[in-house]
């Protein structure tokens, strides 16, 4: 299936609006890359607009002491694709997390995944995860990197009935993504981060 | 929370909502925010279908509630999870204390849940010595300060950044910052810490498809992802209209709640759960999952023939966003747990007739909830219906009973009338203004100048104005003229009248017509509203007229909706009642669409700068936006848009009786967007909104010419 040039330009455009990152690239390797270079520029545990210099309650402050150095967690991946990635960290002074997320929720810089299927009409990911693992890597981390093949991308959420529907028939859970985590609980002010990810990465990646 | 004990009260509070500055401002700035970015997310697409769809599945769904729940619960406990059904809040609250104790749960992290503020679960799981945590901010934040949501979707939109930071600093024991992305992010590490510890999440959940057990949740924070991930038990609460068929039911309104919401296509996540998912803390690594329905009285109104329409409901908010009263009296002075204008429903059916009955009487029926509605249920008539059921229930006031039997009665309610003109002769002023309020009105009700009741009534004058017989009539039309149009400014009838010269209408005006009835409705009178109508609907029979025409916009959306609505399930009336109301017409549309006067009716110079006021009950009452604006233009008048022409001027009948604050805060504002666009005469389609905004201006001392349109047309007629 290729996904039609108004779709996938309409899915980029929303996306944008939703305040996601954008990218086109055309292997895994390229991916992978992409992930270091963010990983490399962004400061370990800095969450962006405020550090962590900001005060805490003590037990709020003993979690974030937890998390030491810049930790990637890509718990989906084949095996190969892990062996080449946790090369790739080694060579770069990240820690790639290879137990469970629960032991890391002072935070984990990328979480790298694998996007099921894009909705142009929103923008939007769709992930099925009914893996915990997959799952918590979405939600805890302060950069989400998503692999999305343009194939996927269907034109609304009613293309993807059947897909779900076939998810729902077993125990599964299923998210819509859109953009970064967002509030604007404090005087209508819009602010990106307040409990997932401060910003969501789309690679999208071209049919070879 | 609403707790006033009686109408003074309920005023009271009204009045110091009225006084806050800074939830005024933070209202104001929404409110004109959310109309752009609602409009804008809707465009491009079939905004009335997609709701009229929404509103057929959910009646349907509404419909076949217990078949739809007994699917939920065999299909979710075939994928592991335990369905459970409470008959109130009382019951909804133990199921859930029970499930805590029995496994063992101490913390619970809790996200947003409208149902679960409904049952008040908080206190009483805090009753059982468990410790609850607000996850998403706002809620959050409102929990700390141990305060109730004041709004659906932005629940602490009444708090300053100082008043957050002051909560944090306080909370964290460090000094904080204004700075709200900087709050923002303590926040994030202060609640992260609470999820780590918890033992229970509980959430709501937006939508229950009964095919496959599922739900759905829609959230932007993410909390709710977190809350239904990280802790070993799971509890979902939500009410019974959330059960729908089939995933398509609620992608299809998935498609309206954001938008409808916040103006957003979509929020950032929106997550399916189905059963019982993979959770290393947990026995077996199965999370325990636990969905809660609450019936509180969901399954006897799917029952209801008027109310059962209250279940379309998606708690997106709009009915208060765009509500003019919610707008500055904001949080709980318009509603009990759930606000706006659905809130006053539910408040009714929810909390009971005490909390209900000051509250609904705050609406000013101007229609604007009904217009957004992404289940399209027609609030304010509910409201209305609900007001009308707590007189039956409580007793009908005396005020209330006494006008009811006077306007009965048309030879009675006009001898009043003209007996008005004489009494009022100690305060009548040169200008057509009382020079000073009757005692009883006053000092709340100074805010506008009243008038006084005309030397002759244009029933009076009407053998004398009548147009002479056209030979070859193109349209046979009868006036009804309203009781403010007969009795107050009979001069806006005669500009009718002149409006029409030479173009072949055949003009009547029938004696026997009294009153609409609208004000007796809006005070809930029900009964002695049809008594009304039939006597209207019998004075029009008599003419052979193919329209019924008025010029008062709130008369001619009462006649052609309301009176169906009272009289249509009676075979006696049903058709004759039809035929009526559909010969009823508003006077702009008449001139522009039927009569379909061109600019070369008119005279060939210049008019003069004028702005509009759209009324209510014309602009979406009978859903009339451009005719009164192409007439303006073919009439050659410099028409321009003033900000806002499409809110309420505050008037709503006995309502500004009723709130008179209100009513003011309204009129000033509508006085202001005049006054910005220059024009010194303002045009309207309703007598009683140049009641209003003539009043205010006159109060005032503003230059404002306030006219109906029809004056304008009249002058302008070659
Ligand atoms: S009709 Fe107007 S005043 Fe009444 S609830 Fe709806 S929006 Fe508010
Ligand atoms: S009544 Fe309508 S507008 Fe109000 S919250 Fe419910 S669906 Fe939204």
């Amino acid at each position: 299936m290729t996904v039609k040039a108004e779709s996938l330009e309409l899915f980029i455009e929303k996306a944008k609006i939703a305040a996601a990152v954008v990218s086109e690239i055309s292997s895994f390797d390229e991916a992978i890359k992409y992930t270091m270079d963010l990983c490399g520029k962004k400061e370990a545990c800095k969450l962006l607009v405020s550090g962590c210099e900001e005060g805490l309650s003590n037990k709020a402050e003993a979690l974030c002491a937890t998390k030491t150095g810049k930790t990637i967690s890509a718990p989906a991946l084949s095996k190969k694709e892990i062996t080449a990635l946790d090369k790739q960290c080694e060579e770069n002074g990240f820690a790639l997390i290879k137990d469970s997320v629960r032991n890391h929720l002072g935070g984990i810089d990328i979480a790298f995944t694998y996007a099921d299927h894009g909705i142009a009409e929103t923008g939007s990911l769709a992930l099925s995860c009914p893996s915990e693992e997959l799952r918590l890597a979405t939600m805890v981390s302060e950069v989400h990197v998503a692999v999305l093949p343009k194939s996927t991308i269907v034109d609304n959420s009613y293309d993807l009935e059947s897909w779900m529907e076939a998810n729902m028939m077993e125990a599964n859970y299923t998210a819509f993504i859109t953009g970064p985590s967002r509030t604007a609980d404090i005087e209508r002010v819009l602010a990106i981060g307040v409990h997932g990810p401060l910003e969501l990465h789309i690679l999208l990646l071209g049919d070879k | 929370m609403q707790d006033a004990k009686n109408l003074k009260e309920y005023r009271k509070e009204v009045r110091e909502s009225l006084d806050n500055d800074f939830l005024r401002t933070a209202m104001d700035n929404f409110a004109v925010a959310y109309r752009g970015s609602r409009a804008n997310a809707f465009k491009g697409m079939d905004e009335k279908s997609l709701i009229a769809d929404i509103a057929g599945a959910k009646d349907c769904a509404a419909a076949n509630i217990d078949e739809l729940y007994a699917k939920f619960k065999e299909e979710a406990e075939k994928r592991g999870a335990v369905v459970h059904l409470a008959k109130d809040a009382q019951e909804a609250n133990e199921i859930i204390g029970r499930i805590a104790q029995q496994e063992n749960c101490k913390t619970i992290v809790k996200s947003k849940s409208m149902t679960a503020e409904e049952t008040l679960l908080n206190h009483h799981l805090e009753d059982l010595n468990l410790e609850v945590v607000e996850t998403d901010l706002g809620e959050w934040i409102i929990q700390m300060r141990h305060e109730g949501p004041s709004h659906m979707v932005m629940p602490a939109i009444h708090l300053s950044r100082h008043q957050v930071s002051d909560l944090f600093s306080e909370v964290t024991g460090k000094k904080q910052d204004d700075d709200i992305q900087k709050l923002v992010k303590v926040a994030r590490r202060e609640l992260r810490q609470k999820f780590v510890g918890a033992d229970m999440g509980i959430s709501g959940g937006n939508f229950a498809i009964a095919e496959t057990g599922s739900i759905g949740i829609v959230t932007n924070e993410g909390n709710a992802r977190l809350v239904t991930t990280l802790p070993r038990v799971h509890v979902a609460l939500m009410g019974l209209d959330k059960l729908t068929p089939k995933l398509h039911d609620a992608l299809r309104v998935l498609k309206a709640l954001p938008r409808n919401a916040t103006g957003q296509a979509i929020t950032s996540y929106v997550t399916w759960v189905t059963g019982s998912n993979e959770c290393a803390v947990a026995e077996d690594d199965r999370k325990k999952v636990h969905f809660v329905f609450l019936d509180n009285g969901r399954r006897a109104l799917a029952k209801d023939p008027v109310f059962s329409q209250v279940l379309r409901c998606v708690r997106c908010g709009a009915c208060a966003n765009v509500c003019p009263v919610y707008r500055m009296v904001g949080g709980h002075k318009m509603g009990h747990i759930y606000i706006g204008a659905i809130g006053l429903i539910l408040t009714y059916f929810f909390h009971g007739t005490d909390k209900a009955k000051n509250l609904v009487q705050n609406c000013i029926n101007c229609g604007a909830c009904k217009e957004i509605c992404a289940g399209g249920i027609d609030l304010p008539g509910l409201i209305k219906d609900i007001q009308a059921r707590i007189l039956e229930e409580e007793g009908h006031p005396l005020y209330s009973t006494f006008l009811a039997k006077m306007m009965k009665n048309r030879k009675l309610f006009h001898k009043f009338l003209r007996i008005a003109k004489h009494a009022q002769k100690p305060v009548k002023a040169k200008d057509g203004f009382m020079r000073h309020l009757p005692m009883i009105f006053a000092p709340d009700h100074d805010f506008r100048a009243l008038p006084t009741v005309a030397e002759v009534p244009f029933r009076d004058m009407w053998a004398k104005v009548k147009p002479a017989k056209v030979a070859d009539p193109k349209f046979k039309v009868a006036l009804f003229s309203g009781c403010v149009q007969d009795f107050v400014y009979p001069e806006q009838s005669v500009a009718t009248v002149e409006s029409m010269k030479g173009k072949g209408v055949e003009l009547d005006f029938p004696m026997d017509q009294s009153c609409c009835g609208l004000p007796l409705q809006m005070m809930g009178e029900k009964e002695a509203c049809k008594e009304v109508a039939i006597q209207n609907m019998e004075a029009f029979e008599k003419t052979d007229c193919d329209y019924i025409l008025t010029m008062c916009a709130s008369c001619a959306s009462h006649l052609k909706h309301n009176y169906v609505k009272f009289l249509g399930h009676d075979p006696k009336y049903a058709i004759r009642v039809q035929e009526f109301a559909d010969k009823v017409i508003d006077y702009s549309s008449f001139m522009n669409d039927v009569l379909g006067v061109t600019e070369d009716d008119f005279l060939d110079s210049a008019g003069e700068k004028v702005t509009y006021h759209a009324p209510c009950h014309l602009c979406r009452g009978l859903d009339v936006k451009s005719a009164p604006r192409e007439l303006m233009v073919k009439a050659g008048l410099d028409y321009k848009e003033s900000a806002e022409e499409e809110v309420c001027c505050g008037f709503g009948g006995t309502y500004s009786v009723k709130f008179p604050k209100i009513s003011e805060q309204l009129l000033s504002k509508k006085l202001e967007n005049a006054a910005e666009t220059g024009a010194k005469t303002l045009l309207t389609d309703c007598p009683g909104c140049v009641m209003q905004i003539r009043g205010g201006a006159k109060k005032l001392g503003k230059d404002l010419d306030v006219r109906h349109i029809a004056e304008f047309i009249a002058d302008r007629r070659k």
